[in-house]
């Protein structure tokens, strides 16, 4: 059998994997994508000649719950997604390499791929005192992002520290952390932020390219709509409770066991945007509301600081018809968030924090009285 | 003539960390361990409300990604005294026991075989004898011979394309690689299975927790996913089910495949249990309470030390006996401080970027030196493994010298890097066998009409203390964990992590004594200084998660003013 020049689908096929599942998921990745239930076939030419794309995954400032979330891709099999479907040149939690082994590999892939790797970064970037707050190979995380994005067709910041500087940009940001967008120019950026991403709008994203060559729309903090588009709230399996009024007041209360809404515990759905609701996690199986916790926010700019403390509700009047009011000073948070980070960059935050902790107190002492 | 080899990054890991090694000889005679990233977490933590804390410290870490979660709970439990209720010890320790079996198992294959497995070498098998060879070992389903070579087809098309993605570059073809080509086949075929097996037994996390990595269900005081068999939003019968399946697909692949692997191929790496000895003191706090008293008491995995390797005395832990020294890190120095009084601050004195080499003789890593009673500690499986034998816990005995008896050799041979990896697998099973049971138990428990899994009572801040302190243990799969915590005002005052990497990644501490990476590496042999394949075993038996060792603590006031310079 000539299996060199097999496409994915034989490959799998090789090993047990149907034409149906592999059908099944071309669909699903259509689905993540918002394409109509129709360009599935398409996906799935796509995907069957191998044209994977080298990938350079770049770690920095991060926890590798990115690299994790990549291990439990469930559409493609992760297995699948790291040998198949995508070249994983270089990614530190992986690669057999190790030491100057690794750092060649990478220089290799950068030479060959130039103006056509997908460079991927994990985790923030310190800049404070000259980088030296994460060093790989002797050399700063500011120093290696920049010489990988220089080569890069385009740039694709995970999880929110990559994204906005996610934990360590927080109040008081130690090392001067910064997210990919505010270092990064001349090379197109993605920003699929979560706590961690969810890999399945990694895949997404990454079959999109393959389809149409080209970046899917983003909203304004660069992020894909096909994920980000809606807020939690808009979707959200208890959203029915919330119309009515009906909510969770004490944790494993009745209203807890029979899954009303969890606005007043400290749910940050109202002003998140993700697909969480529709996607779901591992496999489509749960996502955080569903097992009972508040959404606390993760793919917002100014994560944490804006949303914490996470157990304080939303600064709003529960209620029936609430939903507009709510919007607007979800809107409001957000639009404070984002201006300080244009202007002011890692001292935003700082002052971020006070401006929204401000917001919250006076709406909340109204609330109170 | 001495050669000083760098290995930075080490791959495989979480997180950074650089190894600079001095060989002569063909030897390893001295070694020097650095973390070469910084987040300031801890830092962060301060002024925060103490309830947020497990969130933003479950983040140290995205590996193990429950283990400061509760380490952080437990500590604010502690410090306010709350009392957790049964179905939340239950949940608890089915999502712990679920984490060591995965991570265990990642560790493994993805993060440790290729250390002892040549891919490439697999390329030359015979699948009709790696057939023979798998059902020699156990009666695993994926065992024919056509199946073999499927995987030798798919690794054959992979390498001719030229374009070996993580596996490229790597030293293949290292003399020290030991295993015939059959044998690394089978390795190969299970390191892919390996990848589907961790995502679906991992779906514990997601039915208890919501998601995984970073399950969102933690709560102080006890778990944020209630209990009740006539709801279609809680723990009903339909959930418990759905993770006895993943328990299953667990079990069997850690006694057919995981254990078996282990057995197979230790007998062609036995020089091993001769190389990474350490001081021989191991630590354990104990985990998985195992009866209705409530975490501390009654531990399934006993808490105890060991001392230079002495098996006949297992002696308690004391939490007052912990320091953490930064002679040799960079931070403002302070002397060796317990947790709940250390006070320093970053302070970077290395080389400029890029740089070739650490200068050792100073401060060289962005870790600290935990000590206790001024002693260095292993922490870990092996650590575990070691307590709980010596303290008689049945189970791990007869797990423990089942393994030793089919090896035909004694438990010295566990002090070393092979131990190491023996042990995480016995712990593995181990664990795997044990998970059912709490699982029932808090079955059991539901169906006595106890649906709590909240102390709602110490829920509010203002019923807590203005002052108060506490500590939070977990034995996370890599080892002895402990959260630090004290609160003023319903505020977190000081936070303080010492986890298991920094006891075992640590550089040497104020008297110049080596921590755990450092004493292993010495002695070792390296075939090829330009591919120090040797000092990834070793390293990598420790499982290394860096970012989670590496935290600071400080004066607030220091923060703000330093803030605003910016
Ligand atoms: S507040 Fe939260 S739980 Fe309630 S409907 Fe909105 S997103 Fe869902």
């Amino acid at each position: 059998m000539e299996v060199l020049f097999m496409g994915l689908r034989e490959k799998l096929e090789l090993l047990g994997v149907s034409r149906r599942d592999f059908l099944k998921f071309c669909t699903a990745v259509s689905a993540t994508l918002a394409l109509p239930p129709a360009m599935a076939p398409k996906v799935a030419e796509a995907l069957e000649d191998d044209n994977r794309p080298p990938v350079i995954w770049l770690e920095f400032q991060s926890c590798s719950g990115d690299s994790e979330s990549l291990l439990r891709s469930g559409r493609p099999k992760a297995g699948d997604l790291v040998l198949d479907v995508i070249s994983l040149d270089y990614a530190e939690v992986l690669m057999a390499a190790a030491g100057h082994y690794a750092e060649q590999a990478k220089h290799d892939s950068m030479e060959k791929n130039k103006g056509k790797y997908v460079l991927i970064v994990e985790g923030s970037i310190p800049v404070d005192e000259d980088g030296i707050y994460c060093c790989i190979a002797g050399d700063t995380a500011v120093n290696h992002l920049k010489k990988a994005a220089a080569g890069a067709a385009m740039v694709i910041a995970v999880g929110n520290c990559a994204s906005f500087g996610g934990i360590p940009a927080a109040y008081p940001n130690p090392t001067g952390a910064k997210g990919v967008a505010d270092l990064v120019r001349g090379v197109p950026v993605v920003n699929l932020p979560g706590c961690p991403m969810n890999c399945d709008n990694l895949t997404a994203l990454i079959v999109h390219y393959l389809i149409f060559g080209t970046l899917p729309a983003l909203d304004n903090q660069l992020r894909p709509k096909f994920a980000h588009g809606k807020r939690i709230h808009d979707n959200c399996e208890r959203r029915g409770h919330f119309d009515a009024g009906q909510y969770v007041e004490k944790w494993g209360d009745e209203a807890h066991r029979q899954g009303w809404c969890l606005y007043k515990m400290g749910c940050k759905g109202p002003q998140t945007w993700h697909n969480c609701p529709t996607l779901r996690w591992n496999d489509g199986l749960s996502w955080p509301v569903m097992a009972g916790h508040g959404c606390v926010g993760c793919s917002e700019p100014g994560f944490i600081d804006t949303m914490s403390p996470f157990y304080r509700r939303l600064p709003e009047v529960p209620g029936f018809g609430v939903e507009s009011s709510a919007t607007s000073i979800g809107l409001k948070l957000v639009g404070v968030a984002t201006a300080f980070f244009a202007v002011h960059g890692v001292v935003s935050v700082i002052r971020n924090r006070g401006a929204v902790k401000k917001v919250e107190e006076e709406y909340y002492e109204k609330e109170e009285k | 003539m001495a050669d000083r080899i760098v290995v930075d990054p080490i791959t495989r890991i979480e997180g950074h960390l650089r190894i600079e090694a001095k060989v002569e000889n063909g030897v390893i005679t001295d070694a020097w361990s650095s973390s070469t990233m910084f987040r300031g977490i801890e830092k962060i933590l301060q002024g925060r409300d103490p309830r947020d804390a497990w969130y933003i410290t479950q983040r140290f870490c995205g590996v193990c990604t429950t283990v400061h979660s509760i380490a952080s709970i437990r500590a604010v439990e502690n410090a306010v005294g709350m009392k957790v209720p049964f179905n939340a010890e239950m949940i608890r320790n089915v999502i712990m026991g679920m984490q060591y079996v995965q991570d265990h198992v990642i560790h493994f294959y993805h993060l440790h075989a290729l250390d002892w497995v040549d891919i490439v070498s697999a390329l030359s098998a015979d699948p009709v004898k790696t057939a023979a060879l798998q059902e020699s070992i156990s009666d695993w389903k994926y065992s024919s011979a056509d199946y073999f070579r499927g995987i030798q087809e798919r690794l054959a098309a992979f390498a001719k394309t030229g374009r070996l993605g993580p596996f490229g570059n790597a030293y293949w073809g290292h003399p020290a690689y030991k295993l015939p080509p059959e044998a690394n086949l089978m390795a190969a075929s299970h390191y892919l299975q390996a990848l589907e097996v961790q995502k679906e037994i991992i779906k514990v996390h997601a039915i208890l927790g919501s998601k995984n990595p970073h399950p969102q269900t933690f709560l102080t005081g006890g778990m944020s996913i209630p209990c009740d068999p006539n709801s279609q939003n809680a723990i009903n019968a339909d959930k418990i089910a759905m993770i006895m399946e993943c328990n299953k697909i667990a079990k069997e692949f850690v006694e057919k495949v995981y254990v078996p692997d282990i057995i197979a191929v230790a007998p062609f790496y036995l020089d091993w249990a001769a190389i990474g000895k350490t001081s021989g003191n191991y630590m354990s706090y104990g985990e998985f309470p195992d009866g209705r008293e409530g975490y501390p008491n009654n531990l399934w995995l006993p808490a105890g030390i060991i001392k230079n390797g002495d098996l006949s005395t297992v002696h308690p832990v004391d939490h007052t006996k912990i320091t953490e020294d930064v002679v040799h890190s960079w931070y403002k120095d302070t002397g060796p401080r317990h947790p709940w009084e250390g006070a320093t601050d970053q302070k970077y004195t290395g080389p400029k970027p890029p740089y070739e080499f650490l200068d050792v003789e100073q401060k060289y890593s962005f870790v600290k030196s935990p000590r206790y009673e001024g002693a260095p500690m292993e922490v870990g499986p092996l650590s575990r493994m070691l307590v709980a034998y010596a303290s008689g816990h049945k189970e791990v005995q007869d797990a423990v010298n089942y393994v030793l008896t089919t090896l035909g050799v004694g438990p010295e041979v566990l002090f070393s890097t092979l131990g190491r990896t023996a042990a995480r697998a016995v712990e593995t099973l181990v664990v795997a066998g044990k998970m059912e049971t709490w699982l029932m138990a808090l079955a059991a428990n539901i169906n006595t009409g106890d649906y709590a899994i909240q102390d709602n009572s110490k829920w509010d801040p203002t019923t807590w203390p203005v002052q108060a302190q506490g500590y939070g243990w977990h034995e996370a799969p890599r080892g002895a964990l402990g959260h630090w915590i004290v609160i003023q005002n319903k505020e977190i005052k000081n936070y303080q992590a010492v986890v298991p990497s920094t006891w075992n990644a640590a550089p040497r501490d104020d008297k110049g004594v080596r921590s755990p990476y450092e004493e292993a590496l010495i002695g070792t042999p390296i075939a090829d200084p330009e591919r120090p394949l040797e000092i990834l075993r070793t390293i990598h038996s420790y499982d290394p998660c860096l970012a989670c060792a590496v935290h600071v603590y400080d004066e607030k006031n220091e923060l703000k003013s330093k803030v605003q310079i910016l």
